[in-house]
């Protein structure tokens, strides 16, 4: 008899308005405290599609904490979401989030994100106990 | 014992989320006590108000502070604010 897999899930939905406001009031300040330089990089691409990936990526890294079970003192910036350029997108750990992902046994992290009429979405998954 | 916040950070910390907060219902309607993430407040609109509240009163959040607890009602944001103004002992 195969074992039990067990997964943990999370999902997020941000408002990409949201996220264009702040990026208008408070420019670098907002980005660098939530977004790695890659993340940056691979939204720089203008003023109507950027902020909905950014929105993306930032529902994300909630989606993440929910799976952690953690959203007390993770820097979001130790949740990363790299573009997939015509790949699924990955989904990387670092400092905070990945100690927390050890502690709790969760490996093998996927996402999936959306965005649609101003609203972007992202789902995480991750599995217990392998890895 | 962490110092009570005077009334005017509580004021001040009102307009920031009246400003940033993105609530569905009017900021003067709310209890110091009440769970701004019940009333409606979302993450992200969380992040914007952190940087407001750093913004109005020229201090800067640690890793540390950045819990749902301390974003989590008007008097926690108001406690956390007056212990980054406190003087280090």
């Amino acid at each position: 008899m195969l074992p039990a897999v067990a997964y943990r899930i999370g999902m997020d939905l941000v408002d990409a308005q949201g996220v264009a406001d702040a990026v208008a009031r408070f420019g670098d300040r907002y980005l660098h405290r939530i977004y790695t330089e890659r993340e940056l990089a691979e939204c720089n691409c203008g003023q109507l599609l950027a902020p909905m990936r950014l929105a993306a990526r930032f529902a994300a890294k909630e989606a993440t904490l929910k799976v952690l079970a953690m959203t007390d003192g993770v820097p979001l910036r130790s949740i990363e979401v790299q573009s997939g350029f015509g790949r699924p997108p990955k989904l990387v750990l670092a400092g905070e989030a990945a100690d927390r992902a050890e502690r709790e046994n969760l490996s093998d992290f996927l996402v999936s994100l959306t965005h649609d009429g101003g609203m972007s979405a992202a789902v995480v998954l991750a599995t217990v106990g392998r890895g | 014992m962490a110092a009570k916040p005077d009334a005017e950070i509580v004021d001040q910390v009102r307009r920031v989320l009246a400003d940033h907060a993105r609530l569905p219902m009017p900021v003067e309607g709310l209890a110091q006590d009440d769970d701004l993430y019940q009333a409606g407040m979302t993450s992200h609109a969380s992040v914007t108000v952190m940087l407001a509240l750093e913004d109005t009163f020229e201090v800067e959040f640690p890793d540390g502070m950045l819990t749902r607890g301390t974003f989590a009602s008007i008097g926690a944001m108001a406690g956390a604010v007056t212990q980054l103004r406190s003087p280090s002992t």
